[in-house]
């Protein structure tokens, strides 16, 4: 095993919530009374843990709360976890922009972060003179930076322009430019934030490119990224925060899936939904289940996995037109609305008094994003509704498995749903 | 921060909740000297594209105030300039004190107005008030060739004017300390202004009344001798004064008075310097 390049123990960081910063005078001049009077400050352990979904009794929150980790040389470690997981303030204490308010954390080696690109560009400045203003913030000399501007401006693309004000340049060509900068700074530890999600598709690559070509040179690298499948496919370690503590340290793969696994354990999010029978009913809906193809019941689902839908009813009498259907959403929109007579017009015919089971498969590959089974209902086709249910699952689809990036299913890509089209491409002739 | 040996391993950066007041990081400072002088082109590059004229609105600025001091205080209140040609007498005290108020209130929204960019990369922050001065030498520059063009021409047509020559070595450490009260008050303010921002009210404000107790339009030797004890005070007093000493042969010079302001620079830049790198360790969680 190589050595330890980062080393963080007990780190804490709390904050005071309400007023930020705009304390008064009066409690400063309080809190300084009391420390002529040799009393020790507000203790600081009062804080409650950050669940923001619950009102507190405190107003000071841990951020975060006894972090442990180490990193080794050579380690591309990924932070995953929820919004407000604490996922910003560790690579806030990292990077150097804040200090903890507990506990120690130590470095060995260069270390540079990349929490945005195009920092301190200014408008007026030509690409050249913000190419040497960038990479000097970034922490690399004068030298450096003229040894590989050559290099920068290449990657960047926009050679053209490069002595041209970057308040001229089109977003894209910022981007680019500023991403250039920042790809070629040579630290020893490199801290990345979300930063790729930037530029088109094919500068995109080029980034993922320049990160695993990073990685590969033995350089240590952390990553906090909100994609999954990047995660798993670029990072060797993981650390999943929640609520401000670290709940699984280990394998990239490892976190992604204890993460995934959390998503499905929460509350009010069940896999089975059932339904008391009422007798004054011609027909009902009993029981609905979301499966995978193991018929595992659960909420998140990779994009190449295939997912279920199961649904018990009972007719309480002989029926004859009937037809069970369900509405798919996501973020509000109809995809599809789709029932069991539509391709099967036979089944209008009549159905006896019983208990039936139907189970569809949704439209697959969906693409990355939350869905919602917004309507299953049982009813007679061109008549009206017997029975019907609103908003039983939501469940998240993500792209874990691969790597999106040029595929027509990565959530970047504009559509609503994953098309498959069949394209026929040959070579005609030399010219 | 501090670089420290650990029982068993080196590490090159341990960062801790509360490090002593006394770790300002001077060695990260001179590592990052190329920020600094690309700090200083940017702000000289920036501040002239898209003008016509360029450097020369550092000139029409003394200029101005020059003409509008001399019609004012010269010609209506007919206050005393101990005997010098008013214009020369102004613009001698313009010229010094303008690089001063630069300094100050160029340096006192350190925090604030570069929130962006310290809350997203790590640097020493001392870098961007420390380039604010050195970009102002080179607007101080300019002003002083106006102030020498006026000069020698008084010198040749007023028999006033005669300099002490053997005190033009002193004329460097009038720029330094000059530079130094600037720097100190400045950073103190941008300190104080992240938690309150009343005082971003208060700097223009102050800085304008600070020259009317400091001997711009007047000089010392108009005033009472308890008046020119509360005066001298002042840092800035015998700064100007010993300018106008060495320059124009009127005013008043001690050397007791010049190393008054010397320690009093020591002592306000190094407090500041002090708060100011404290302050840079949470700041990014109040502003």
């Amino acid at each position: 095993m190589g050595n330890t390049v980062i080393k963080v123990e007990g780190l804490g960081k709390q904050y005071r919530l309400g007023q930020v910063g705009s304390a008064t005078f009066g409690a400063d001049l309080k809190k300084f009374a009391r420390r002529l009077q040799g009393k020790k400050e507000q203790p600081l352990d009062l804080g409650e843990e950050n669940d923001r979904t619950k009102k507190g009794n405190s107003d000071i929150v841990w951020a975060l709360k006894d972090i442990n980790f180490s990193v080794t040389q050579g380690d591309v470690l990924g932070i995953i976890g929820r919004n407000g997981a604490g996922k910003s303030t560790l690579l806030k204490i990292l990077s150097r922009t804040t200090s903890p308010t507990f506990g120690t954390y130590k470095v060995k080696g260069r270390i540079a972060s990349l929490l945005e690109v195009g920092t301190g560009f200014h408008p007026d400045l030509t690409g050249r003179e913000n190419v040497f203003l960038n990479g000097a913030i970034l922490g690399m000399t004068k030298k450096e930076i003229a040894l590989k501007f050559d290099e920068i401006v290449a990657f960047s693309g926009v050679e053209r322009y490069i002595d041209t004000p970057v308040k001229r340049y089109s977003s894209g060509m910022y981007v680019r430019l500023a991403f250039a900068v920042a790809a070629h700074l040579e630290p020893e530890i490199l801290i990345v934030d979300e930063v790729l999600a930037v530029g088109d598709a094919e500068f995109q690559k080029k980034c993922m490119g320049k990160m695993k070509a990073v990685s590969g040179e033995g350089r240590t690298v952390l990553f906090v990224s909100h994609q999954l499948g990047t995660i798993k496919s670029l990072c060797t370690k993981g650390l999943l925060l929640h609520n401000g503590t670290i709940q699984y340290s280990g394998s990239a793969n490892e976190a992604v899936n204890y993460y995934l696994r959390s998503f499905t354990s929460m509350g009010s999010a069940p896999t089975n939904v059932t339904f008391t029978p009422k007798d004054n009913k011609r027909a009902q809906i009993l029981d609905v289940k979301i499966y995978d193809v193991n018929q595992e019941q659960k909420l998140n689902f990779d994009v190449f996995e295939k997912i279920f839908i199961e649904i018990y009813y009972v007719l309480n009498e002989d029926i004859s037109g009937l037809g069970v259907g369900l509405n798919i959403d996501r973020g509000g929109e109809i995809l599809a609305c789709s029932s069991d007579t539509d391709e099967n017009p036979e089944r209008l015919a009549l159905r006896k008094k019983g208990v039936y089971k139907t189970i569809v498969q949704l439209p697959h590959p969906l693409k990355s994003g939350t869905y919602t089974i917004s309507s299953i209902g049982i009813g007679i086709t061109n008549v009206g509704g017997i029975d019907s249910h609103d908003n039983i699952f939501n469940f998240f689809v993500e792209e874990n498995s691969f790597d999106p990036t040029f595929k027509s299913y990565s959530a970047n890509r504009p559509g609503i749903m994953f098309a498959s089209l069949k394209w026929e491409t040959s070579f005609l002739e030399e010219v | 921060m501090e670089n420290a040996n650990n029982k068993i391993e080196k590490w090159d950066l341990i960062i801790k909740p509360q490090s002593s007041w006394l770790s300002v990081d001077l060695v990260s400072i001179w590592k990052y000297r190329d920020l600094l002088m690309l700090l200083v082109k940017r702000d000289f590059v920036s501040v002239y594209k898209q003008t016509l004229l360029g450097p020369f609105w550092f000139i029409i600025q003394p200029v101005i105030t020059t003409v509008i001091f001399t019609v004012i205080f010269g010609n209506l209140a007919s206050i005393s300039t101990d005997g010098i040609p008013p214009t020369l007498f102004y613009i001698s005290g313009i010229t010094l004190w303008a690089y001063f108020a630069d300094c100050l209130t160029k340096t006192s929204n350190t925090f604030i107005a570069n929130a962006a960019v310290f809350g997203k990369v790590y640097f020493p922050r001392l870098i961007v008030p420390l380039s604010v001065l050195i970009s102002n030498l080179w607007k101080l520059g300019i002003q002083l060739v106006l102030f020498i063009a006026i000069w020698v021409y008084y010198l040749n047509i007023s028999k006033a004017v005669s300099p002490n020559w053997t005190l033009l070595w002193l004329f460097p450490f009038l720029i330094i300390i000059m530079a130094g009260l600037g720097l100190g008050f400045g950073i103190l303010i941008s300190s104080l202004t992240t938690k309150y921002r009343d005082l971003t009210f208060l700097v223009g404000f102050g800085v304008q009344l600070l020259m009317y107790a400091s001997p711009i339009v007047y000089p010392i030797s108009a005033l009472s001798p308890k008046m020119k004890f509360w005066l001298m005070l002042n840092p800035i007093s015998s700064i100007i004064e010993t300018f106008k000493y060495v320059f124009l042969g009127s005013g008043y010079f001690s050397g007791g008075a010049l190393i008054y302001s010397f320690i009093f620079m020591l002592i306000i830049l190094s407090t500041s310097v002090l708060i100011f790198n404290r302050v840079e360790k949470t700041f990014m969680d109040s502003v």
